[in-house]
């Protein structure tokens, strides 16, 4: 029992380290945003690599959401003959919920994987060393762009999710189903406000800059070589994905 | 003149460095010798001020480093230049990008000034302008180790370091990455730390060679003070006998 209690309480403070060593990370990485020299040409490379090579996998994500959606609403629409507001279900449900969050563990899976795995090799090379005995920081070259790309790709990502999904709602739900037009888009019109969105934005950038602190977190306190690398990849798709859902939580709490 | 004065680290519990003392010569290259994870690299790495040192001073010009942070320790590394143990080539960039990475990042040279210099210094290590667009994972390892010397030098440092320059190339290239050392040295007369276990070649670039072992210097002086060294652990270590004292 003893002997649990301890584990119990070694965990309980690594994770508080961790969590104080994430956060002095954040804080040291962002600060450098406003000191020479700037990198746009850098924070562009990375919106590229994060944002642009993720649309493909998004717009799919977004359509079968968006399809399913649609089916499932439209049923239970119907039992109350309520089918026309279809849209309206649609819209919310992936304005809110669905598109930030799935969208967030997209981006986790896809680029944040990619950003650990591409630090923690940096790291074990000794290419961030190398950075640093060059006079020049690793945090502002190689972290700082990676997460004002998260911060400005994910929320243009999870927007271009919305806007797919919806339009796989109205390929399921008017095309297929035969649900009016008019009453998809204008139900759809009615019933989101401004709340709905600037919610899900907010969410949205929440979890770009979540996933890509994660990934570049554990990619560069990476130790052990191949295997360290793998570990740390695995590590930031689990707490990146985790996280996503617990923000979710605490940010519907505020717009609720 | 830099001075390392009685330098301690532990790691976990375990002392890798246990009161190093020694000087290295203005201009001069002094190699430090020892067998593999004796601590040669760790000790390197607190001279460039990637470690820091439980207790112990490490003297430039008479400053301490140790105490040096934020603009006072990017101006130092702005004297220095490292040639890592794999070349620490930055993966996304090629070659040509590689070696002018230090001046695109520390001056405000012309783009048609860094060409020339990154020409230069790609001659100089007798590489050809067809590897300027190749990226590292295209090179093989000697190729790699020129590629990672020519972008060390491109910042003309005052002092360099060399962690193990030759591991795990053949011996022609051996020979010509320590003909490169030289030459290069001798152009432009940096002060310059080696850690190698390369023996008997690392005694025909060095100036003066020290022994690492145990976490402390045993030996220091000229390469043939060294090889006649009386220490029974350096004669064994030169020799390459198995497992030194410790069998």
């Amino acid at each position: 029992m003893a002997n649990l209690i301890r584990q119990l309480g070694i965990r309980s403070l690594n994770l508080v380290g961790q969590a104080g060593g994430m956060m002095i990370f954040l804080l040291e990485s962002l600060g450098l945003t406003f000191a020479p020299p700037f990198r746009p040409r850098r924070v562009l490379q990375e919106v590229y690599k994060i944002g642009v090579k993720s649309i493909l996998i998004v717009m799919l994500t977004g359509a079968f959401t968006g399809m399913v959606t649609a089916l499932q609403g439209y049923y239970t629409l119907r039992k109350y003959g309520s089918e026309g507001a279809l849209g309206a279900a649609v819209a919310l449900a992936l304005i809110r919920e669905m598109g930030p969050v799935l969208t967030g563990i997209m981006v986790s899976a896809r680029a944040g994987s990619a950003v650990t795995a591409e630090i923690g090799i940096m790291r074990i090379t000794e290419q961030l060393d190398a950075l640093d005995t060059m006079a020049v920081n690793p945090l502002q070259y190689v972290v700082m762009p990676k997460l004002l790309a998260g911060v400005i790709a994910v929320p243009l990502l999870t927007a271009i999710f919305d806007v797919v999904g919806i339009l796989g709602g109205y390929l399921v739900g008017v095309v297929l189903l035969g649900v009016s037009s008019g009453a998809y888009f204008s139900s759809m019109k009615a019933s989101v406000v401004a709340l709905d969105i600037n919610g899900g934005i907010v969410k949205s950038l929440v979890f770009g800059l979540t996933i890509i602190l994660v990934a570049c977190y554990k990619g560069y306190y990476t130790e052990h070589g191949a295997e360290g690398v793998s570990k740390a990849t695995n590590q930031t798709v689990v707490l990146s994905a985790v996280l996503v859902l617990a923000w979710d939580y605490v940010l519907t709490s505020f717009f609720m | 003149m830099i001075q390392i004065i009685n330098l301690v680290k532990t790691f976990h519990g375990q002392t890798v460095l246990d009161g190093i003392n020694l000087e290295m010569p203005t201009g001069k290259i002094t190699v430090v010798i020892g067998k593999s994870g004796v601590g040669k690299s760790v000790l390197l790495k607190h001279i460039v001020g990637l470690l820091h040192p439980d207790s112990g001073q490490i003297l430039v010009d008479g400053e301490d480093i140790v105490q040096f942070k934020g603009r006072k320790l990017r101006d130092f590394r702005r004297r220095l230049a490292v040639l890592f143990q794999g070349g620490a080539l930055f993966d996304s960039l090629s070659v040509f990008e590689n070696i002018a990475f230090p001046l695109r990042e520390k001056t405000r040279l012309p783009e048609d000034e860094i060409a020339a210099r990154v020409r230069e210094r790609l001659a100089q290590m007798s590489l050809t302008e067809e590897v300027e667009t190749k990226f590292p994972d295209e090179l093989s390892g000697g190729m790699k180790k020129r590629v990672a010397l020519a972008r060390a030098m491109i910042q003309e440092p005052e002092i360099m370091f060399f962690d193990e320059p030759v591991t795990g190339l053949d011996p022609p290239m051996t020979n010509t990455v320590f003909h490169l050392i030289t030459k290069t040295h001798e152009a432009s007369g940096y002060t310059a730390l080696m850690v190698s276990h390369d023996i008997p070649e690392v005694f025909s670039v060095a100036h003066q060679v020290a022994m690492l072992h145990k976490g402390r210097i045993i030996a220091a002086g000229p390469p043939e003070e060294i090889q006649s060294h009386p220490d029974p652990v350096v004669q064994s270590f030169i020799r390459g006998e198995v497992d030194f004292l410790e069998a």
